[in-house]
């Protein structure tokens, strides 16, 4: 196949001879340079990371372990998240709890967030809601060690702070329910969703 | 089918029950009957879809080739299956009658090892050349790892094949551009043979973000393999996902609710709305016209913040789910969609107001990397490139699905065949999205949940899998075994953002696919590039390669 350059010759006018078209160009950009100059506060520019985007609450971000009102984790170390990951990159070692209603718990929980690609299906396969996302993205590390979430890093305080809650299960009848269902335990996924609705549910979009 | 009288009626067989006409042929009548079905005015199979390997170990044939075609005329489609034994694993190479079956028999070979006999060129092209063995064989360890070595890379070296002796007078000279290179979107790497400034040969290397997602398929339970459909082409990661859903709800035999059919129209165009800006954007950057660049991407960021509403991912959304969605839409998914329909014509009138009628652009653009239509065709192309040289074919004209039937909405064609009409076309389907975007918001939100209630395939909601015993088993053996998929196989297709996109599933009943096919629609469109670039400059391949959109995700699987 040879190079048609000439396949259909374009049939120029005389203003697109002259590069005239390209002085509305000008007068287009003009007008975005402007409004951009004159509207600072509304320009389409985040400054990142002083501003940050308004990310829905179904997130998926960095993992969270959610914890009993006793503060243990609330995993029992079934391994359904672990199975249910495409990126296999959840290592979980069971340990016998000392309470026996309670059975397992794990003695170590990784999550190599290099490997993860955020697909939520570990937050799916939980029977217990013991493992939720955050909204936190900004993940960066020095050497490939520090990418691997241990259970302490997973099970930070801060991270139940309510602004910070990404993808996790959602219920039809949201709210009020949810404690309904879990009597009797400090649920902290309703608890921080309750704080949120008092605060900033009105800018969440 | 008179056609098939002329041979002996064991060399071409035709299967019944399947979900299109499939007939198995003997490879020594694979040829003569290719070219007939190619050249045949009344059965006409011009466009040689998809070509891939299977490997059945039980049987006496251990291979099989599995070619699909499909008549752009006639709209009808047509599976070819033929056996090949272990031992000599070899068949006639179909390059010289489908342009196309160049690259899709240099896959099969670098995949399963079938040998194509009277190929030019049958080397490894998705792996590398230090690779032993072929990864979709049944009995190749997926965690089989192979480095290779400086001393083992190949080096292209193309040289006009014209014959045409080279004039003196000016330098000869052979460049290297990419793979990583700002003109290669993605990581192609093409070695062009220069005369002066005009390319006479080139040679094109992919597979550079080759990560088997087909082998990977084969090791995954069937949901698992959502999250990977993302990252085919990852400018319109949702549209893969419906793509994949599809070809699965098939084999089971359901269909998504209406409440989550509508939401996949709507955005699967928002997605298309994405694609379209992010390859129109950087051609355009490509001609030097950055402009546009941030006119596109700003709704496009805001398409993200939509996707990212319902799903909670902006690039990889993994919306989808077999039989409907991950999650309920979003409470202000209408209002959120209204804004973006206000917000995304402003921005394409004040791109082509810069552009259309520039005469910058339209000298870098017009008659550049022209191809005629029925050339297009044998190459394989598809989607909006195809339609830009005057072949109207789109999958949801065509075969519809979802919803695109019941709504009012045109398909651009346009004749030139070169990069301004591919832009033009893109433009214009933009708009054309809109519309049916528009009408589906006007329709209002079908009632009904977001997927389907089958706890055989879809998760139990999780305030029954607290409280029930019977939805905690459910769910567990959802995600223990996976959706346990009937045997069977199916090509199922949908229109994606570079033409049609096909997932051939076959199932053996197993939780896991037993193969899984994508055809790639911008692997035959790169397949095209060597020869759509000679005897042009340099800086016209690289506004060409921005024009064809292709997405090393998904061309390299």
């Amino acid at each position: 196949m040879s190079h048609p350059k000439a396949t259909r010759p374009y049939k120029y006018s005389l203003a697109e001879r002259l590069y005239l078209p390209l002085l509305a160009g000008l007068w287009i950009t003009l007008k975005h340079f402007l409004r951009n100059v004159f509207r600072r506060g509304r320009s389409y520019t985040i400054q990142y990371p002083e501003e940050r985007r308004n990310y829905s609450h179904r997130f998926r971000g960095h993992h969270i372990l959610t914890a009993r009102p006793d503060g243990s984790l609330r995993c029992v170390a079934c391994f359904l998240c672990a199975t249910a990951c495409p990126a296999e990159c959840i290592t979980i070692e069971a340990g016998e709890h000392p309470d026996v209603n309670i059975e397992k718990y794990p003695v170590v929980y990784d999550i190599d967030m290099l490997r993860c690609v955020f697909c939520g299906y570990c937050v799916d396969a939980c029977p217990e809601e013991a493992i939720i996302m955050s909204n936190n993205y900004d993940m960066a590390y020095f050497s490939r060690d520090q990418s691997i979430a241990t259970k302490e890093e997973l099970s930070k305080p801060y991270t139940y702070d309510a602004s910070k809650l990404g993808y996790r299960p959602r219920y039809p009848e949201e709210e009020a329910q949810r404690a309904a269902i879990r009597e009797g335990v400090v649920d902290l996924v309703g608890e921080a969703r309750k704080r949120h609705h008092g605060g900033s549910e009105a800018k969440a979009s | 089918m008179p056609l098939l009288e002329k041979y002996p009626p064991d060399s071409v067989v035709p299967v019944a029950g399947l979900d299109q006409p499939t007939w198995i042929v003997h490879r020594d009548s694979l040829k003569e009957l290719a070219a007939e079905l190619q050249a045949d005015s009344a059965s006409g199979f011009d466009l040689l879809l998809d070509l891939c390997g299977a490997d059945f170990p039980g049987r006496p044939d251990r291979f099989e080739a599995i070619y699909h075609l499909y008549s752009v005329e006639r709209k009808e489609r047509l599976r070819l299956k033929v056996p090949v034994p272990e031992d000599d694993p070899v068949l006639p190479s179909l390059a010289g009658i489908w342009k196309a079956a160049n690259w899709f028999e240099r896959e099969a070979f670098d995949m399963f090892g079938l040998r194509f006999e009277g190929h030019k060129n049958l080397r490894r092209i998705l792996t590398h050349e230090a690779f032993e063995g072929h990864p979709l064989r049944k009995d190749y360890d997926a965690a089989r790892r192979w480095i290779l070595t400086e001393d083992k890379v190949y080096r292209p070296q193309p040289r006009p094949d014209d014959g045409e002796s080279d004039d003196d007078m000016f330098e000869q000279m052979t460049i290297n551009i990419g793979p990583s290179h700002p003109a290669m979107h993605g990581t192609f790497r093409v070695v062009a043979h220069l005369d002066g400034e005009v390319i006479t040969a080139s040679e094109v290397e992919i597979g550079y973000l080759h990560r088997c997602f087909e082998k990977m398929a084969e090791t995954h339970t069937w949901q698992q393999v959502i999250p990977y459909t993302d990252r085919l082409n990852y400018c319109s990661s949702f549209i893969n996902n419906v793509g994949y859903c599809r070809a699965v709800e098939s084999l089971l035999g359901v269909e998504a609710p209406p409440k989550a059919v509508w939401a996949r129209t709507i955005l699967s165009e928002f997605s298309r709305i994405m694609d379209h800006c992010v390859c129109n954007g950087s051609t355009l950057v490509d001609a030097g016209a950055l402009t546009n660049f941030w006119y596109f991407f700003q709704p496009r960021e805001e398409i993200y913040g939509l996707l990212e509403a319902c799903s909670g991912a902006r690039l990889t959304v993994s919306y989808c789910r077999i039989g409907g969605l991950a999650e309920d839409l979003p409470p202000d998914f209408e209002a959120h969609c209204r804004r973006l329909l206000e917000m995304i014509p402003g921005f394409m009138d004040d791109i082509e107001r810069l552009v259309n009628k520039n005469r910058i652009w339209l000298d870098r653009s017009v008659g550049v990397a022209a191809i005629s239509g029925e050339e297009a065709v044998n190459w394989g192309w598809t989607g909006p490139c195809l339609r830009a040289s005057g072949v109207a074919n789109d999958v949801r004209r065509d075969h519809p699905y979802d919803l695109y039937d019941t709504v009012d909405w045109n398909v651009p064609v346009l004749p030139g065949g070169d990069v301004y009409d591919r832009y033009r076309v893109r433009m214009l389907e933009i708009r054309e999205s809109l519309k049916i975007i528009r009408q589906l918001l006007d329709r209002g939100m079908p009632e009904g949940p977001h997927i389907i209630d089958d706890p055989h395939i879809a998760l139990p909601p999780k305030e029954d899998a607290y409280n029930q015993m019977e939805a905690m088993i459910y769910h567990f053996k959802l995600i223990m075994d996976g959706i346990q998929v009937p045997a069977g196989e199916v090509y199922s297709m949908v229109e994606g953002a570079n033409g049609e996109l096909g997932f051939y599933a076959i199932s053996d009943g197993s939780g896991k696919p037993y193969r899984l096919k994508v055809r790639p629609p911008c692997f035959p469109i790169m397949s095209t590039f060597s020869d759509l670039i000679r005897g042009g400059t340099v800086s016209d391949a690289v506004v060409s390669l921005g024009g064809l959109n292709v997405i090393a995700g998904e061309l390299e699987r």
